[in-house]
């Protein structure tokens, strides 16, 4: 009996899931509300069934996310009765950052990245899941499912680990901490095609539906709420559009779509041509950008 | 966009049987294998771009890059496609293992891409790793170089054995058959000589797609499979074949509560269904296992390379680094090894350093001999060494702290392949193939550590010594040698708890009841308490021991004032009133012969340095008692 491909990938993230609870003191699993994360979350699941999730989750929460992840969240929290630790810089939004005033790398370190930071030192733990993906970005082609970062959580890209067969090593200097990517070796096709296989619960922001958009620097945005200030010109429309990935809805931009079921989304995907992280404001950087941010400790 | 798939139609006409259609598809794990400028990042981008793997904003940003560094002209230049990390662009070589994702119609690849520099050997061995096959690439103006040989014996060493020869740049020797069929040749008798059999060599050109997809009209005379169809037509269940005896290393015991005991692994090899008949090793016990849980259900069946939760039917030891096996087909339990090491750190290999050795889920404390000899893997020849250094390959003995469940990597990767981790940098230093267990009678040549039994005792930080339970069937020794045990253990004393249950099943399954027997039984158990006192532990044995000569014999084994002798003093009547297991009633029967107290004499000690009476206290209270003896 030959697996199939998702069951392939399904048996090696359940086994390194497990690893890492068996090897670390104290593991957390990061979730963002995407469909990464959801998928990460459904295989812990499955990786300790019957057992309760034995990590809490974490929630690097910006204070703009969209409102219908918010809801995701909690509905998963309460669903698989899940231990959520909510991060979020409260002095910075007090003193006026945010998405449409600041920078978007300033911003992005001081609500993200260096929340991520405070909160794994914060809980002590020392590994801590991550839903990246090889085929994301060239700098994560290279990365380590175990990846090694110091106590200023940075990432050396020369002095990695060498990682043969199945053979995880996750002993560790005090101080340093890992992240771990239980999706490598996943593609964003094989993300979906286990989301539909498998039922998995997604934020509805990933099908199309008719939403308040503006148009601007040329991506369009959805007015999740009344604290996006118009800019003179714009006009609220009402458009069909869906997300191909989720964050802070200031930085995502949507894309038009009619693909109102999974399906129809994976449809769409395979017949467009644009690749992810297009609709993501944070990664419009020179293209070695991803390995920089990752040395800085960013995910 | 692509050239090479055009995309397929059901996904425009069909997308649920599309999605069908993919649930299907297996996935299969390829290595690259080539000299640089051999065209190995050309193929692979070529690859990625002939099955629709580059998107638009990829294509235009690769036109961009072509067009400003000017590599191919005017033409793109693929092998910018799968280029990495900055530092390693600016050198304009790869430097480490990158991975690349390719769907085509039959199948999903993941291709590691390594450099193939001798000073990279740990990178290819970490990208061969997890790898089904290889592509080996050979220009077909070179032919078979010294690194293609280097290339393929390390292929052949973390036992790949589908090998795909790629006779690269046929447009640049005009299509010659006579030199692909020479190449080829070439190639296949040193492959064969390494012991690679299933060799499939195929023209190719990158540059132009030739072969790559589908069959070139440029080579007419070439009958083969075109590149992917051959990866997608690999077979790679051979690990879930019901010809396999069933392996899954325990890496989790999940209990969340005291009803369920499950013990979750990735099956590592054969076929697993209910009622099947296992041992768990290394505590040997068989059973059967009762459910294969999963979040979806328990299955009838599960097989080599999926993650699942068993449960058995019998309470046996079972933890993290034990495996469930095939009863009738287990593997070895073994602390001596000879290993293929391949070296992946700065610093040297030390002899008799202690390291980590983490196979399958087992981490043990190691320490290596000196190497029989390093491979220089150009030649092949064994050269004399004391150590290995960065990226040399040696075969080197190696002893663990204790005994670990083990095959060969000839048979299985997942219990024949380790890593070795440095216990000051955590860095992975080594990894090894296991090629076979060492007998203890072999001469190994340790490097000279001075470490006798008091070293043992000082790294304990605890009195090594025995305390021998004596006194009749039934009159509580094992109840109270448990509690004892728990109790030291709890202080943090390294105990180790020696009676019937562990020595008779193995070391003494030759004896019976017999006093010759009786006395030879003690003897062993002597031999061997005095061995775990040596190691600095506290040895815990209950024994009826009848008789005094030979408790005064186990006495004089051991060093002055290590044995204490303790009776459980329950008299015969009480003992034959609780008969726990039956045995007074058997042997009062005439069906057990010899037994104790009935038709063969207890002799009482005479001054024990400690005496139980068990009328008087509960056996938690005489634990307490002799841990307390013990300890001050
Ligand atoms: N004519 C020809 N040139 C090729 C072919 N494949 C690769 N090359 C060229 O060989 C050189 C090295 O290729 P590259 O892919 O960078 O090699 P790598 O070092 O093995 O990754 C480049 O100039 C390529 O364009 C081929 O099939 N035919």
């Amino acid at each position: 009996m030959t697996l199939s491909h998702l069951q392939r990938l399904e048996a090696e993230s359940i086994h390194i899931l497990r690893e890492v609870v068996a090897e670390v003191e104290r593991p957390v699993l990061l979730y963002s509300i995407g469909k990464d994360s959801g998928v990460m979350l459904h295989l812990a699941l499955k990786a300790f069934y019957p057992a309760p999730l034995p990590f809490p989750l974490l929630h690097i929460a910006s204070g703009w996310d969209f409102a219908a992840m918010l809801e995701h969240r909690d509905r998963m929290v309460a669903a698989h009765g899940l231990t959520l630790i909510v991060q979020h810089n409260a002095v910075a939004a007090a003193q006026g950052v945010n998405p449409f005033d600041t920078p978007t790398p300033l911003y992005t370190r001081v609500m993200l990245t260096d929340m991520l930071k405070a909160a794994l030192d914060t809980g002590g733990f020392d590994a801590a899941f991550g839903g990246g993906r090889r085929d994301e970005e060239k700098a994560r082609a290279k990365e380590r499912i175990f990846s090694f970062r110091g106590p200023t959580h940075g990432w050396d890209p020369r002095h990695q680990r060498p990682e043969l067969w199945n053979l995880y090593n996750a002993h560790k200097a005090k101080g340093d901490s890992i992240r771990v990517f239980p999706l490598s070796n996943w593609t964003e096709l094989d993300i979906w095609e286990y989301i539909a296989a498998e039922n998995i619960p997604i934020v509805p922001l990933y099908l199309a539906a008719k939403r308040p958009t503006v148009t601007r620097d040329g991506m369009i945005l959805m007015v999740d709420d009344d604290r996006m200030v118009l800019r003179p010109g714009e006009t609220i429309v009402e458009r069909s559009i869906r997300f191909r990935t989720l964050g802070c809805y200031p930085l995502s931009g949507a894309s038009d779509s009619l693909a109102a079921t999974l399906p129809e989304v994976i449809q769409e995907m395979l017949l467009s041509t644009a690749s992810e992280r297009l609709g993501r404001a944070v990664d419009h950087d020179p293209s070695a950008s991803m390995e920089k941010k990752k040395t800085e400790g960013y995910f | 966009m692509a050239t090479g798939f055009a995309a397929d139609p059901l996904i425009a006409s069909d997308i649920a049987a599309y999605l069908a259609a993919q649930a299907a598809k297996p996935l299969i794990r390829v290595i690259t294998c080539g000299s640089v400028d051999d065209g190995k990042s050309t193929l692979i981008g070529r690859m990625l771009y002939d099955s629709a793997q580059v998107f638009d904003d990829q294509l235009a940003a690769l036109t961009a890059d072509s067009k400003r560094l000017g590599t191919q002209g005017a033409n793109l230049d693929f092998a910018l496609l799968v280029d990495g990390l900055s530092a390693e662009r600016e050198q304009g070589i790869t430097i480490d293992v990158a991975y690349r994702f390719l769907s085509t119609p039959r199948a999903k690849l993941i291709i590691a891409d390594c450099p193939g520099h001798e000073q990279y050997t740990r990178n290819m061995v970490t990208g061969a790793s997890t790898a089904d096959a290889a592509i080996v690439l050979v220009d077909a103006r070179k032919g078979v170089l010294t690194q293609t040989r280097r290339h393929s014996t390390l292929v052949q060493l973390l036992g790949i054995r589908h090998i795909l020869l790629a006779v690269n740049k046929l447009d640049l020797v005009d299509w010659s058959e006579a030199r692909f069929q020479q190449i080829s040749a070439d190639y296949r008798a040193f492959a064969a000589s390494i012991g690679l059999d299933d060799v499939t060599a195929i023209p190719i050109s990158g540059l132009g797609g030739d072969n790559i997809v589908t069959p070139s009209a440029n080579t007419p005379w070439y009958e083969g499979p075109a590149l992917l169809p051959w990866l997608e037509g690999l077979d790679i269940a051979a690990k879930a074949s019901p010809a396999r005896a069933f392996r899954m290393p325990v890496q989790w015991v999940n209990r969340p509560d005291s009803e369920f005991r499950g013990f979750a692994g990735l099956v590592a090899d054969g076929v697993i269904a209910p009622g099947d008949a296992v041992r768990v090793l290394p505590a040997g016990r068989t059973t059967t296992i009762a459910r294969i849980v999963t979040a979806d259900g328990d299955l009838a069946a599960a097989v080599a390379g999926q993650s699942v939760t068993l449960t058995l039917s019998d309470q046996v030891e079972c933890a993290r680094g034990s495996v469930i096996a095939a009863a009738n087909d287990p593997p070895q339990t073994a602390d001596q090894f000879e290993a293929t090491i391949v070296w992946m750190a700065d610093e040297a290999l030390l002899p008799g350093r202690s390291y980590l050795l983490k196979l399958a889920t087992q981490t043990v404390a190691a320490t290596l001999a000196t190497p029989k000899y390093q491979l220089d893997i150009n030649t092949l020849a064994q050269l004399a060494t004391k150590t290995l250094e960065m990226n040399a390959i040696g075969v080197v003995a190696i002893t663990t702290a204790r005994p670990i469940v083990f095959e060969s990597f000839a048979d299985s990767r997942d219990l024949g392949g380790f890593i070795l981790i440095d216990r000051v940098s955590h860095a992975t230093v080594a990894a090894g193939m296991i090629r076979f267990a060492l007998r203890r009678s072999q001469n190994i040549h340790l490097q000279a550590i001075d470490t006798g039994r008091e070293a043992h005792a000082r790294l304990k930080q605890q009195r090594p010594m025995v305390l021998w339970l004596t006194g009749l069937s039934g009159a509580g020794k094992s109840t109270i040698a448990n509690l004892v045990e728990k109790q030291l253990h709890l202080l943090g004393r390294h105990t180790f708890l020696l009676d019937g249950d562990n020595v008779r099943h193995g070391l003494n399954k030759d004896l019976g009841f017999t006093d010759a027997d009786r006395i030879e039984n003690i003897r062993r158990v002597g031999e061997v308490a005095r061995l775990l006192t040596d190691a600095g532990l506290i040895v815990i044995t209950a024994f009826i021991s009848p008789f005094r000569a030979e408790r005064a014999m186990v006495r004089a084994m051991m060093a002055p004032g290590e044995f204490i002798e303790i009776h459980v003093d329950t008299p015969l009547a009480d003992a034959e009133r609780r008969d726990v297991k039956g045995l007074y009633a058997k042997a009062r029967a005439g069906k057990l012969r010899n037994f104790t107290g009935i038709d063969s004499p207890y002799e009482a000690p005479e001054t024990p340095e400690i005496h139980i009476d068990t009328t008087a206290m509960s056996a938690e209270a005489a634990a307490m008692l002799i841990v307390e003896r013990v300890t001050n």
